[in-house]
């Protein structure tokens, strides 16, 4: 049994220690926001915050997690920067499909409660991570600059 | 059900009473202008209104990220007078006649068809019922229903100051007869169609709550990972039971003829089972099947004569006596779709009954398959639909949700059946490889007088709708190709069939012929100006004057790209037209390409005619969508086959584009009142040969052969 705090809340979970956190949080604890997407850390769509620091879950046992602070979709919102990014994603209507985005806003959210003026070349850095077939990259850019009040030239 | 008997009063209807509409669509005539097949049409069910005035859409088509669930609303809403905001949005149930696509025949959502086909019938269905709405509150004043309007959900008779809310007047509206003929509003009537309006769904999507099939949870649901035979027709051989089981959380191994699936408590146990598991396979016939011999049976087989899919004069004859003749072969390779769901599907069959959680294009025809496995009846199988974490045509097909039909036999309870995205790639059913043999003969000054085309490979209609077949012609392989947009004089084009080998599946693929065929004309078209020293714009025009909204988009795209100016060193623009859906889109992609052959789109001008406009801010997103989608395509995508397996594996070798790698993208829309046209798919198409072309006037290095790769690297 491994003691998490996920969302604030204290989760006892009985998997094995290399257990990803992604199925942890998808099939034990049914909290299915956080998505699966390729299972190597290359999409991005199982991001989550430990510790306030973007994370792919997909390759994080639970083990790397016990006594630190996990955030998932579900709560980012209760963020400062996961609320503004969820306001500008609204906003701009940035999702189509929406699978990848959970892990979008993970991500950005983290940029923005880094660097909260991010530049162009902070954005690629911090998202490029972040796969998403149905193109929605030039609307999370235009968001995340939204979220920053920072001015979109459109580049 | 007959017309007449549409209307039907339920008190224990799921929306807690209150009218329930079916509605009477209409006939093929009154929609001719935007119809091109004849499928019948049957009564249809799309909108419920409850006691509280909820208005409750029941969405023929699916939400797979192309905006239906917004604009689908808005039309119902533009006739109802509802605020579109509060319409729920319900997935329909399995049904190939209530729910069926009018243009396709069946329940289907894909070929761009969602405003083509529902424009008029969901606005009819809205009108229909603010009628009879209007028209019980007027009986309940004892007024002419002409001196009451709809507003906002609510009757209001203006003389007296009287109100309902549609609430109040469902069980009134119940009792009275359908109306034959409504009217429909002109769309300069129109207050919401037309205008930019923000999703529906958006909030599910940024908060975690928005549900997709994989996110199906069933009480004691398990968790199955799938790995199937990796070569192509290859029998399961062996496997070590005993180690899958010690792998704490596994509770079963199920063996099929030419796959394997480990059941456990969690999906990260059944991985590790499977991986315990170590499955061996047989390799059976195409065990030696590579990507040479599938290439070499296309180029053998374009040598020959194929069925004729168009013939105007005689281009052999004219190719023969022209002053220059040009040839070109284009090859465009295998695709997966690699959505970013996973496939996935969670089956619970009992002795008396299926369900099934899936998202899918195709509920009607995935019903059937289940049926056709089990021996159930149709009211015995449930298809709950979700929304698609993508769809681009690999959830035309319910190859998955069979698999996880064939393993539920096995299992007791629910289970759930995820295909590691190493499966999902490996295993798709893939866009065909194509092999194309174009030939043009141009006068003296470079202009072409004949076009000879032929178009070389699988047929996905032969298949999926055989029917379509006419002539021998496959008329999606032949798409943008047999009706290409450029009059010239004389023009052949045929088809031959050439399949790759038993177990290499193809299907559906964004913009699937026009895809294929744009961007062979595209490049071709390109060719021919290069040759001739022509302006790729102006000498597409010369062959458009018949073409007046192509030829505009054409130069829309142009002057918003600054068409003709200088650019730096090691850069070019590429223009393209694609014509396909009903609409018109005409692309200018702006590349770069570095000293070591690395390619960079940097800024991508896209003009689009779709007709009449419904939500043109999603039309502007499927542009954008389509854009990136194409350029992933065309600068990376390609499936490749060694000793019967696919090579490829996961992102990391099926590479799409990333943020860092996206252009920038400009469209500009423009106003039409011609039919509405489709825009899921046009997108795509048109960007690859832009690209490609744009590749050219950077490098003078002409793209024949997708994917771009490092092609440009030997400039």
């Amino acid at each position: 049994m491994i003691r998490l705090n996920v969302n604030g809340k204290p989760r006892d979970v009985d998997v094995a220690d290399d257990t990803p956190l992604l199925w942890t949080l998808r099939d034990v604890l049914n909290m299915t926001g956080t998505k699966f997407g390729c299972g190597q850390g290359l999409c991005g769509a199982c991001t989550i915050h430990i510790d306030g620091q973007p994370a792919r879950s997909c390759i994080t046992p639970v083990s790397a997690a016990g006594g630190k602070r996990i955030t998932t979709i579900e709560a980012v919102g209760a963020t400062a920067a996961g609320k503004k990014i969820q306001a500008a994603w609204l906003a701009l209507d940035v999702p189509q499909c929406g699978y990848c985005q959970s892990g979008q806003i993970m991500s950005a959210a983290a940029l923005l409660a880094a660097t909260p003026k991010p530049s162009d070349s902070d954005i690629d850095t911090a998202m490029a991570g972040n796969l998403c077939r149905c193109g929605t990259y030039p609307r999370i850019r235009a968001a995340i600059k939204k979220a920053a009040g920072v001015t979109d030239t459109g580049a | 059900m007959r017309r007449r008997d549409f209307l039907k009063v339920s008190a224990s209807a799921a929306v807690g009473g209150g009218l329930l509409l079916g509605f009477g669509l209409p006939v093929r005539s009154e929609v001719r202008d935007t119809l091109t097949t004849n499928a019948p049409f049957a009564p249809n069910a799309f909108l419920r209104i409850d006691r509280a005035g909820k208005v409750i859409f029941v969405s023929p088509l699916i939400e797979m990220g192309q905006g239906t669930y917004t604009s689908l609303p808005m039309l119902i809403a533009e006739e109802l007078e509802v605020d579109v905001d509060k319409v729920a949005v319900e997935h329909a149930p399995a049904d190939d006649k209530v729910y069926a696509n009018p243009l396709i025949g069946i329940q289907m959502t894909g070929a761009s068809t969602a405003i083509r086909a529902m424009y008029v019938p969901l606005r009819r269905a809205g009108a229909t019922a603010r009628v009879m709405l209007v028209a019980a509150a007027a009986q309940r004043w004892k007024v002419d229903p002409a001196t009451c309007r709809a507003e906002n959900g609510v009757v209001v008779h203006a003389a007296t100051g009287r109100r309902l809310g549609y609430g109040a007047l469902v069980d009134a509206a119940a009792k009275l007869p359908v109306p034959e003929k409504v009217a429909l509003k002109e769309p300069a009537a129109f207050r919401l169609v037309g205008k930019a309006h923000r999703r529906l769904d958006t909030s599910g999507k940024v908060n975690g709550s928005a549900r997709f099939g994989i996110d199906t949870r069933l009480p004691g649901m398990k968790f199955a990972v799938l790995a199937q035979s990796p070569v192509f027709g290859g029998k399961l051989a062996s496997i070590d039971e005993a180690k899958a089981k010690a792998v704490p959380g596994v509770t079963q191994v199920v063996r099929l003829d030419d796959a394997v699936a480990v059941v456990a408590n969690h999906t990260w146990a059944a991985k590790q089972g499977l991986a315990a598991a170590a499955p061996q396979w047989d390799a059976g016939p195409n065990a030696k099947v590579s990507m040479t011999d599938i290439v070499g049976q296309l180029a053998r087989a374009a040598e020959k004569p194929g069925a004729v899919a168009r013939n105007d004069g005689d281009a052999a004859r004219a190719i023969a006596g022209a002053a220059k003749r040009i040839d070109a072969v284009y090859e465009q390779p295998f695709l997966a779709h690699a959505t970013m769901e996973p496939m996935n599907c969670t089956v619970h069959l009992t002795t008396d009954g299926c369900d099934i959680w899936v998202g899918t294009q195709v509920p009607g025809l995935t019903q059937a398959a289940v049926m056709k496995l089990t021996g159930l009846k149709r009211e015995q199988v449930r298809i709950h639909n979700h929304l698609l974490g993508g769809g681009f045509g690999r959830r035309l097909e319910f190859d998955g949700t069979v698999r996880a039909v064939q393993i539920a036999q096995h299992v007791r309870g629910p289970v759930q059946v995820i295909w590691p995205r190493e499966e999902d790639i490996q295993h798709d059913m893939y866009r065909p490889y194509y092999y194309d043999r174009v030939t043009a003969g141009v006068d003296a000054q470079g202009k072409a007088v004949a076009w000879s085309h032929r178009i070389t490979g699988a047929s996905i209609v032969a298949r999926y709708i055989p029917a379509s077949i006419k002539n021998g012609v496959d008329p999606d392989a032949v798409e943008s190709s047999a009706n290409l947009p450029y009059g010239f004089p004389d023009i052949h084009v045929d088809w031959v069939r050439q399949e790759p080998p038993s177990g290499i599946q193809t299907t559906w693929w964004r913009g699937v012929g026009v895809t294929r065929g744009t961007f062979v004309v595209e490049s071709f078209v390109d060719e021919l100006a290069a040759s001739a020293k022509h302006d790729p714009l102006a000498y597409r025009i010369a062959f458009l004057d018949k073409n007046p909204r192509a030829r505009a988009v054409l130069q829309l795209a142009a002057e918003r790209s600054g068409w003709g100016k200088p650019l730096p060193a090691g850069q070019g623009r590429g223009i393209a037209l694609c014509t396909g859906f009903g609409s018109f889109i005409g692309q200018v992609v702006q590349v770069s390409v570095g000293k070591d052959g690395a390619v960079s789109p940097v800024h991508v001008w896209c003009a689009v005619d779709c007709g009449l406009q419904v939500n043109p801010d999603t039309i502007r997103a499927q542009m954008e969508s389509g854009i990136i989608f194409g350029l992933s395509a065309a600068l990376f995508g390609e499936i490749t086959i060694k000793d019967g397996r696919v090579e490829q594996t996961n992102f990391g070798d099926y590479r799409v584009l990333r943020i860092s790698e996206a252009p920038r993208i400009d469209v500009h829309l423009v106003n039409s009142t011609e039919a509405p046209g489709g825009i899921g798919e046009p997108g795509t198409s048109c960007v690859m040969p832009a690209l490609t072309n744009a590749i050219f006037a950077a490098t003078g290095r002409r793209i024949r052969k997708l994917p771009v790769g490092d092609q440009a690297r030997a400039a």
